[in-house]
């Protein structure tokens, strides 16, 4: 009997291990070129550091921090209030606000900067204008610099803000009102009820925003390195193309990564005390208090300054330019980079999509410290630059191939050649190992808001796994599914650096096009691709919100 | 089973796809270059494959994939990298008389492994109304106090200005160019931002008095379709450094044969129809450089420049004095 009853119990657990030991293989694999970044840290570069450390490492340092706080608190600023406006409150225009805010998701950050530079820098039109009207010399007046420290934390933080937006809203919009309710039965005014309850409540999706908004930050290297902010990026490739050391390189890029690691894991230790569970289930229909005069008018500002300055601004800028060009920019080769882009992208984010759902699911079932620290593990690709990682990529599959290549000459007499490399495939492997943290992050959210006992008792009624997936899972998380699938693909529209290393020949993208003619300051020609990319954006970024706004219990 | 019946597959198709062609890994932009890899496809009907990027991730990109790497040819837009590449054991020799007959030897390497298809010339413009011609004489002049304040130049991660200090440290030495930078860098009218463009913009609107940029943008500047660059490019002249001196520091596009080509004859025959007078004319009639044979006549804004004296410096020494460069203009706070 008991005999029995442990052999059960062996054979469950094994049947159990087998499939958890493919996911974790899977984990793995996707670990490889982060692994191979900070393997970089066991080998010595003796020479370069001292130098580095004596002239330049602080400026890197100081910079790049200088640059996270001030992004991370404005996106938080951008992100958290607007979204609780929308939310909670009507007032003009804020049923169309609340999915345009997200729009300036859609526009990279690189041609937020170009576009800016291009109209408000010294030689730009409106200084030009002032400068007119005024008879003023350049130096008789003075002009925010748009190149600067201040100014790239502007443009990073207009272009990152919706992610915290989109989460903080997600989490708002499920909140239960009875939560709300109460705080006010207790005393608490509507600032109280927003400050000490629906905040706090809120922290740990607003915290897994902020840390997207944070790694792309230290991961960006097009704005800091056109505004000429030294920040730890510019090193990363400074050291690498400039001093040709590109070990020191995958270093600094390793303890950037540490330092990404130690922080978000101080997060989650100081979160792991407090409970985040909604103590309700019960949802009453959120109604919407009607603001009026003043107070109206002032969330609408509120609301519609980051849309405004993130989005109608500098896409204006670019229609202006893309007027002046379109005509020779719009050939057939237009809408094969066109093509190419939607489809790597719509690609990558099912994949991304499916892995995380895998790697969700474990680490949902299992207990096991090992998955939880891959999937973690995994998150981190967000903060590595892109160039980084292609090169983290290219290092395994090339071998890989090259070791075959050299099997099958020596016993078949015939070579494969680079049988992956230089192929879509590692492209698309790349994009993975650098997004499947935004996936996975958002399936994970999804995945906690179904129970464990919901599970249970769907067995007790005879449910299938499957089925329980398809009939309870599903449905819940559809919201947050499509959303997993539509950032990735956003993301994916946008990349540059890993595109133009690890594309195959003759194979171009939007983004790629919009760089060269950028970056050779032909700012006119290169709007034309770039307003391609925001535009192909926006689409998925108002689904994004439409499946949010549908995402609340009870929303008809 | 199914790896195998993948390889098989691929190895079909890779012998379909075996009509001539030839594999370029360009650090040029793809408008820079692709309407020349069309006509020599139109003349030879060879097919060109191409993928832009920085030339640095495609050195890399050579080492790691090693003997299996698809590219034939790399192509760069300056020596430095050129030397880096072969350094990496990355070229091989090409033995072409149409090459050699073409290039002047000190625009190509001394062992045949690159070489150079075009030129450009990192040179001073200046404001006419705040700077008199006179006041300008060369490269080292620019750290004299007189200038204070009243220079713009791009970053130093340009490889441009890693060029043109390695090739001073080339001529003068490491302690006395160290001493040099560190005063021109006390002249800069703000820190360095943008590209050349945008220190000629910077020069035309008064930002600063002088600048240093390669030719061909302010070339593209004068003859662009957008007027406010135009008006800009005017407002501002172009003087030829150290013309009593050792000439004007010039730098290369160029490009060498990989060592691993798998289409060897296919790419040598590009590299000298890139040094044809059709090809070398086009390189100076759109993209306002100087073609590497010095029998092409110049018809735009080139030709009204006129002749100037270029520095004859063997250009593998702007690979030699690369990473002390970058590393001297660290130590002197050139961002």
């Amino acid at each position: 009997m008991i005999f029995k009853k442990f052999s059960e119990s062996f054979c469950s657990l094994l049947k159990f291990s087998r499939l958890n030991l493919a996911l974790i293989l899977l984990a793995l694999f996707f670990c490889i070129p982060i692994v191979i970044v900070c393997g970089s840290l066991f080998f010595p570069a003796k020479d370069i550091w001292p130098h580095l450390i004596d002239t330049v490492l602080t400026d890197y340092i100081f910079n790049s921090l200088v640059l996270l706080i001030g992004v991370g608190f404005f996106s938080l600023l951008l992100g958290v209030i607007p979204a609780w406006l929308v939310t909670m409150y009507q007032f003009p225009m804020s049923r169309y606000l609340e999915w345009a805010i997200l729009l300036p998701m859609s526009m990279p950050a690189y041609i937020i900067a170009y576009s800016y530079t291009g109209v408000f820098d010294a030689a730009g039109p409106v200084q030009t204008i002032m400068r007119e009207l005024t008879g003023w010399e350049y130096n008789d007046y003075w002009f925010p610099e748009v190149r600067s420290l201040g100014g790239a934390i502007t443009m990073l933080s207009l272009v990152l803000y919706p992610y915290v937006y989109l989460l903080a809203r997600a989490s708002f919009i499920e909140q239960s009102i009875c939560v709300l309710e109460v705080s006010r039965t207790l005393g608490c005014n509507a600032m109280d009820a927003f400050r000490r309850v629906a905040l706090p409540l809120a922290r740990p999706a607003i915290i897994v925003g902020l840390s997207l908004v944070l790694m792309e930050t230290l991961a960006d290297y097009g704005t800091v390195q056109y505004f000429g902010v030294s920040a730890f990026t510019t090193g990363i490739f400074r050291t690498w193309f400039g001093m040709d050391n590109s070990l020191v390189a995958a270093q600094l890029s390793a303890i950037l990564l540490l330092f990404v690691a130690v922080f978000l894991y101080l997060e989650r230790r100081s979160r792991k005390q407090l409970a985040f569970n909604h103590t309700s289930n019960r949802y009453s229909p959120l109604l919407k208090q009607k603001l009026k005069n003043s107070s109206a008018f002032f969330a609408f500002v509120i609301c519609f300054a980051p849309l405004l300055f993130g989005f109608v601004l500098p896409a204006s800028f670019l229609g202006q330019w893309a007027i002046s060009t379109y005509s020779e920019a719009l050939d057939i080769n237009f809408y094969i980079l066109l093509l190419n882009s939607l489809s790597l992208a719509f690609i990558t984010a099912l994949l991304a999509l499916v892995i995380a759902l895998f790697l969700g699911y474990s680490n949902r079932n299992s207990r096991l410290f090992i998955n939880r620290f891959l999937v973690r593990f995994i998150s981190l690709g967000y903060a590595i630059p892109g160039t980084v990682i292609a090169v983290g990529v290219l290092i395994p599959f090339a071998w890989f191939d090259n070791s075959l290549d050299e099997f099958l000459t020596l016993h078949f007499n015939f070579g494969s050649g680079l049988l992956i490399s230089g192929t879509l495939f590692i492209l698309i492997f790349a994009y993975l190992v650098r997004f499947l943290a935004v996936s996975i992050n958002t399936v994970e959210a999804a995945l906690g808001k179904i129970k464990l006992e919901m599970d249970e008792v769907a067995k007790t009624t005879g449910m299938s796994h499957v089925r329980i997936m398809r009939r309870i899972h599903v449905p819940i998380m559809r919201g947050s599914l499509l959303t997993a699938l539509l950032l990735v693909f956003v993301d994916v529209l946008k990349e540059l650096p890993a595109t133009l290393i690890l594309r195959p020949f003759n194979f171009n993208t939007l983004a790629v096009r919009t760089f060269e003619l950028a970056n050779e300051e032909r700012l006119a020609e290169a709007a034309v691709p770039a307003l391609a990319i925001v535009i192909a954006g926006i689409i998925p970024v108002i689904m994004i919100s439409n499946s949010i706004s549908r995402s609340r219990p009870g929303y008809e | 089973m199914k790896k195998t019946f993948t390889i098989i597959i691929f190895l079909i198709f890779q012998q379909l796809l075996n009509a001539a062609e030839v594999n370029i890994y360009s650090a040029r932009k793809e408008t820079l270059i692709k309407p020349l890899l069309d006509q020599f496809n139109r003349d030879t009907g060879i097919k060109v494959n191409l993928i832009t990027g920085k030339a640095d991730t495609f050195i890399k990109r050579l080492e790691i994939e090693g003997k299996n790497t698809p590219a034939d040819i790399l192509l760069t837009v300056d020596a430095a990298r050129l030397v880096r590449a072969k350094e990496k054991d990355l070229f091989q020799e090409v033995i072409s008389d149409a090459l050699n007959k073409v290039i002047p030897n000190y625009f190509r390497d001394i062992d045949n492994h690159w070489f150079g298809l075009s030129l450009r010339s990192r040179v001073i413009i200046f404001s006419p109304d705040k700077v008199n011609k006179r006041e300008l004489i060369d490269y080292l002049d620019l750290a004299n106090s007189k200038w204070r304040g009243r220079i713009c130049v791009r970053s130093s991660s340009n490889i441009y200005n890693q060029s043109l200090v390695a090739s001073m440290i080339a001529r003068h030495g490491i302690n006395k160019i160290e001493i040099w930078a560190s005063r021109l860098v006390e002249n800069f009218a703000r820190s360095p931002k943008g590209g050349d463009r945008d220190q000629i913009k910077a020069v035309a609107i008064g930002v600063c008095d002088i600048a240093l940029v390669n030719n061909y943008y302010l070339a593209g500047m004068l003859e662009s379709n957008q007027e406010y660059e135009m008006n800009a490019a005017k407002k501002v002249k172009l003087f030829w450094p150290d013309q009593n001196g050792h000439g004007a520091h010039v730098n290369i596009s160029g490009a060498g044969v990989t060592k691993y080509a798998k289409n060897k004859e296919e790419a040598i025959q590009l590299l000298e129809y890139l040094v044809t007078d059709k090809a070398q004319q086009w390189y100076s009639d759109i993209n306002y450089e100087y073609a590497v044979n010095p029998e092409i006549k110049n018809t735009t804004i080139l030709g009204e420049w006129g002749a100037f004296k270029s520095d004859d410096l063997n250009l593998s020494l702007l690979g030699r004095y690369n990473r002390d460069a970058v590393l001297l203009m660290d130590r002197v706070g050139w961002k």
